[in-house]
């Protein structure tokens, strides 16, 4: 009987955690972006994040973007020859990389690459009293901290899944022409009269800011969130990674049958 | 403070990212910019338009000269209504011109083959906006074909 309730309260009190790390999520996110009337002081500080966020993430997102695109081309390839139809080959890596790959690939290891660092960062300036420091100072720390960062991350994702794509589409058409001999004309004719940039480029777009603010908002709150211990720090960068890549998948599967869908 | 080499990559990775984008909107894509040209629209009804669907294309001689932009039924006697917009360069289009559901391959995807007809010297007759195609043919489909070729067949013996 004991136990039974000791169940139910565990159980209740889990609700309510999650409800209140909701909440805090909320507050800080509105925090953050609410005007701080200091806006060119803000610049240096959104440029230093953009460069950690991300230019230190384009190797490997172009360098992934290149791989991925070359095995689609390949498995493709071996697929659509049976058939006949290999000149459909850039068809088929446009529109896969475009429409899924490209987003959510690189929102997964944006996740993996920034949104684990953002939060050890910030973790760590807890766990350090950096944060109550600057409250010490009367600057508030969500407008130093989380908003550069916050924003940093909304700019790069969607610039980081376009040159994801398009590294994709070049890597594509390296295995495809230059290796399996498809002809080049024809792949990328079939490519254009096939992609349709409102259809599907700008829905990619809209996948890849999506998956922006969820990934730096998740990782910023864990981050934030974080018990400043060094096993708190640790548990809110695997937390990050799990929740993000979670909700990432999560959401473009939403996403995907709201546009494509019908 | 910042480096002056933090900007200078900051830059080039916002550049990089922007000539991504567009080169999956002119590249890729193949998209035209200043927007959609002008264009005007002719209604066409057939019996079955098989899989046409909206945006395939239309085709005159094998040139696409338009897009389908609208399939409806039309409710007073139950034929597909066939909307599509013609690109406003082609204005010269006869009114005894036919159009045809045409298949690219044997299974692959169907688009509108426009034929045009002889103009008429004495009445100068060209198809102009919201003017109704009649000469039609519909989509061949196969599993009909098919029909036809097997019943045709025990007919003969």
């Amino acid at each position: 009987m004991l136990t039974n309730t000791n169940t139910i309260t565990s159980l209740g009190r889990q609700g309510l955690d999650f409800l209140a790390g909701a909440g805090r999520a909320g507050l800080m996110l509105l925090g953050a972006l609410k005007p701080s009337g200091r806006g060119r002081k803000m610049v240096p500080l959104l440029i230093k994040q953009l460069y950690v966020v991300g230019v230190q993430s384009l190797t490997i997102i172009m360098v992934s973007g290149l791989f991925i695109g070359m095995v689609i081309s390949l498995q493709g390839y071996t697929i659509l020859v049976d058939y006949g139809a290999e000149q459909s080959l850039g068809q088929m890596v446009a529109l896969s990389l475009l429409r899924e790959l490209g987003p959510v690939v690189s929102a997964l290891l944006f996740a993996g690459r920034a949104g684990s660092a953002l939060t050890a960062e910030i973790g760590l300036m807890k766990a350090t009293e950096q944060i109550s420091s600057l409250e010490m100072m009367a600057i508030d720390p969500l407008h130093q901290i989380v908003a550069p960062r916050f924003w940093a991350g909304i700019i790069s994702l969607p610039l980081l899944g376009a040159i994801f794509s398009a590294v994709g589409i070049l890597g594509g058409h390296l295995v495809g022409v230059d290796w399996l001999g498809v002809d080049t004309g024809a792949f990328w004719s079939i490519m254009q009269s096939s992609v349709e940039w409102k259809e599907d480029i700008l829905n990619g777009g809209i996948k890849s800011l999506v998956f922006a603010i969820v990934v730096t908002w998740i990782a910023l709150h864990k981050g934030y969130d974080a018990v400043p211990t060094s096993e708190g720090i640790s548990k809110a960068t695997t937390a990050t990674v799990v929740q993000s890549s979670l909700a990432i998948l999560g959401l473009d599967f939403v996403m995907t049958a709201l546009m494509f869908g019908s | 403070m910042i480096s002056r080499k933090i900007e200078v990559l900051v830059g080039s990775f916002l550049l990089l990212g922007f000539a991504a984008i567009l080169m999956l909107m002119l590249k890729v894509a193949d998209s035209q910019l200043g927007g959609s040209e002008d264009s005007y629209r002719l209604y066409a009804k057939f019996d079955n338009i098989g899989g046409l669907k909206v945006r395939s294309a239309i085709k005159v001689g094998g040139v696409v000269v338009g897009r389908v932009a609208d399939i409806s039924l039309d409710n007073s006697d139950f034929s597909p209504l066939v909307a599509m917009d013609i690109s406003a360069k082609f204005n010269q289009f006869p009114s005894t011109s036919s159009v045809a559901i045409l298949t690219s391959g044997l299974l692959g995807e169907q688009f509108i083959g426009l034929t045009p007809g002889f103009v008429d010297e004495d009445e100068d007759t060209v198809l102009m906006a919201d003017d109704h195609i009649e000469d039609t043919r519909s989509a061949m489909v196969l599993e009909d074909l098919i029909g036809q070729f097997l019943y045709g067949n025990s007919d003969e013996e």
